[in-house]
């Protein structure tokens, strides 16, 4: 063996071409280099961006801004409607939807598992583009960890995002006021649902796709008619109890829903049914409530009535009388109980 | 949705507690034997719309409940051996045993999954063939026959890494057990409309006759429950003790025989502790020897499970109906749906879980008292 070879190190190592994500795609050398310029930046492309900077470097949008972190971590990655890049996107631009702010920046951290395909990973990052694209978002920064082999099929994402607030309104839980209505979006529970038969490959008979949607243009609407925003929530986990629950408590009033008047398709009522679970408590990724005082309702029922994610809109309660972060629910039969959150993990009930 | 929404129509529930009202001169006591019918009467109020001098208890029909601290404690066992796989319905995964819980058994590393149905855990042991499949079989006779179907199925396709963990009970003994009690105050009976639908309604007929106590075949819908209830009251208010089937869209006078054929060919009945109940004779369901191939507890070496017991705790007394969970020294502190002491706070169909959600006036005094108390 020549001395030269051995200490020059010159034996040129080809750059792989792997089918899956290995260790050395998160080294930070030549395999780092190409998962960028193969699969990110293509779909990712904006000027900032582009600057390849360490950081983006912007000038403030607004004088007032929002900004919001999100993880993201569902199993399986697709499923009907959607993808877990779809999902961070929606699930981003909404958090920052629901504070009355338009989504303009977001950065994405990916956790790829070894052996992950990286077919996988572009259908994913591909879809991510075309949802940023689709709502004016700039996905301005980023980064990508390897974490050793378990199952070969995780990709985990931590969002954060920026949003521009173009309004003077204060939308928050404590402007609720004693007389406000709720209005809801849409039908509650398509995305849990959907979610847990892809999970547990349950064939319900009939599609039944994710609502999973981006919600700033619904609540753009709002804001330009002039409608009095005086709190919004995304119902995601926990599903409307959740939401109910906790903007009650802030806002130190109680807060009456009536089931009746609850939207929920009937393949989802039937899986609720099938599966013991409680409509209110299932995950949407599409939907949100939102707080005007009675004298908007009309106005922001026809406003929502325009947009395709909201013409379903309705009122389904009110601020009422009762002790501070008291939630009631009048159930079906007409009786009143108490709407609880619920506890831990959605489990299915045996009987 | 049909078989749905005319079981919940809230004029006919109106017109039912209407009548409800006008029939009832006395304050009775009527239990609903089986978890599912206590979690609709919560869920759609109809404790709220009934008499007020009438009493509804929460029978011991919550197989999640019931299912002694022990069994769950082996079964968190069994999921931390290496290479078994330990399925289970999902609302096991919470349930505290004596030492150790399945979502804390997974968490430490076992393999916990969830399944729908037994015949599933059976699909995971042909297809993963070198894990030792275990199903945790809980449930009353509405869940047994598929657990029987499960272990012949894995017998025809001659499996050997499949077998079932047995929590199976019977219905009929532990309610002879309950009315034997001197302090029961149950005076009618909503019997378990799905049990019946498997095992028919003749096996009540001699327990309506020794307690001389009505029982109504109930379903699981608002119209349904107030149905059984109506049932009850007339037949206490006339002085009889009848059976009545008011579920007749669901269970036939013998039941399922292709079930019940089923059960008796794969389990025999053997004495079985309950929790929170003194050991009920011919309480539960064990597989027969001619199926030990496919019994956990014969194929595996479980270590015996001593018991910590909970002094405070008086879930007996629950499930029995003697006392309420406000009465409970335990209730609201420290035991709470997320620290659950007993299993009455664990299901979403124990009485205490349900007291503790829809009756926050009680959890208050109790946090109250505790205050005090320090």
């Amino acid at each position: 063996m020549g001395s030269s070879d051995s200490l020059g190190g010159s034996c040129p190592v080809p750059l792989m071409r792997s089918e899956q994500v290995l260790a050395a795609h998160g080294g930070g050398g030549k395999l780092t280099a190409d998962l960028l310029t193969r699969i990110f930046r293509p779909h990712f492309s904006n000027p900032l961006l582009d600057q390849e900077h360490d950081g983006a470097v912007f000038s403030a949008p607004a004088s007032r801004l929002a900004f919001t972190a999100d993880g993201y971590v569902v199993q399986p990655l697709f499923f009907p409607g959607g993808n877990i890049g779809t999902l961070a996107i929606h699930g981003t631009a909404n958090d920052l939807a629901m504070c009355g702010a338009r989504p303009m920046y977001f950065s994405a951290c990916f956790v790829l598992e070894e052996g992950l395909s990286l077919q996988v990973l572009e259908q994913v990052v591909e879809s991510m583009g075309q949802a940023a694209r689709a709502i004016g978002v700039q996905i301005v920064a980023g980064d990508t960890k390897v974490v050793e082999r378990s199952h070969g099929t995780g990709l985990h994402l931590a969002m954060s995002g920026i949003g521009a607030i173009e309004h003077s309104l204060a939308i928050e839980p404590s402007s609720v006021r004693g007389e406000d209505v709720v209005i809801l979006s849409g039908d509650i529970g398509r995305h849990g649902i959907a979610v847990l038969a892809a999970r547990q490959q349950l064939d319900f008979q009939g599609a039944l796709p994710s609502d999973c949607a981006p919600l700033y243009a619904p609540v753009a609407a709002l804001l330009e008619a002039g409608i009095e925003i005086h709190c919004l929530r995304d119902l995601t986990r926990g599903g409307l109890a959740a939401a109910i629950v906790e903007i009650a408590g802030k806002a130190g009033l109680a807060i009456e829903i009536d089931e009746r008047l609850i939207p929920v398709a009937p393949a989802v009522r039937g899986a609720c049914e099938l599966l013991g679970l409680d409509p209110v408590h299932v995950a949407c990724e599409g939907r949100f409530i939102v707080f005007v005082p009675p004298s908007n309702v009309e106005q922001a029922l026809a406003v929502l009535h325009s947009q395709s994610v909201s013409a379903d809109a309705r009122v389904i309660g009110r601020v009422a009388a009762g002790s501070a972060g008291q939630t009631t629910r009048i159930t079906p039969v007409g009786s009143r109980r108490m709407l609880d959150l619920p506890t831990g993990e959605q489990l299915p009930r045996i009987c | 949705m049909k078989y749905l929404d005319e079981f919940r129509d809230a004029a006919i529930v109106q017109r039912q507690a209407a009548l409800l009202h006008r029939i009832t001169t006395r304050p009775w006591t009527i239990m609903e034997i089986c978890g599912g019918q206590t979690h609709a009467i919560l869920r759609f109020g109809i404790d709220e719309i009934l008499p007020p001098s009438m009493t509804l208890i929460h029978g011991p029909g919550c197989p999640v409940c019931v299912t002694p601290a022990s069994l769950i404690d082996q079964a968190a066992f069994l999921s931390n051996l290496p290479g078994v796989v330990l399925c289970t319905y999902g609302d096991m995964l919470r349930v505290p045993g004596g030492k150790d819980d399945l979502q804390s058994a997974k968490a430490r590393g076992g393999d916990v999954r969830m399944v729908y149905s037994p015949l599933d855990a059976v699909e995971l042991a042909q297809w993963e063939p070198d894990c030792e499949v275990v199903f945790f079989a809980v449930g009353f006779e509405t869940t047994i026959p598929g657990t029987a179907l499960a272990i012949l199925r894995a017998k025809h396709r001659g499996l050997r890494n499949f077998s079932v963990l047995s929590a199976h009970v019977r219905v009929l003994p532990a309610l002879q057990v309950i009315l034997q009690e001197p302090a029961c105050r149950v005076q009618g009976l909503l019997a378990a409309g799905h049990v019946c639908t498997v095992t028919g309604c003749g096996e009540y007929e001699p327990l309506a006759r020794e307690f001389k106590i009505p029982v109504a075949v109930t379903g699981f819908e608002p119209v349904d429950i107030l149905d059984g209830i109506i049932e009850c009251v007339r037949q206490l208010e006339q002085g009889t003790a009848q059976v009545v089937n008011r579920y007749a869209r669901s269970v036939r006078a013998a039941g399922n025989p292709v079930a019940q054929a089923l059960v008796h060919e794969v389990f025999e009945p053997v004495d079985m502790e309950w929790r929170g109940l003194p050991e009920i004779p011919e309480g539960g369901f064990k597989l027969r020897n001619t199926f030990q191939e496919f019994d956990a507890a014969a194929k595996f070496a479980i270590p015996g499970m001593t018991l910590a017991k909970v002094s405070e705790c008086i879930a007996g007394a629950i499930l029995q109906g003697i006392k309420k969970p406000g009465e409970c020294p335990a209730f609201g502190h420290p035991c709470t749906p997320l620290n659950p002491l007993g299993a009455p706070m664990v299901s979403s169909e124990g009485a205490c879980a349900a007291y503790y959600r829809y009756r926050p006036q009680l959890v208050e005094i109790a946090t109250q008292e505790h205050r005090r108390g320090e």
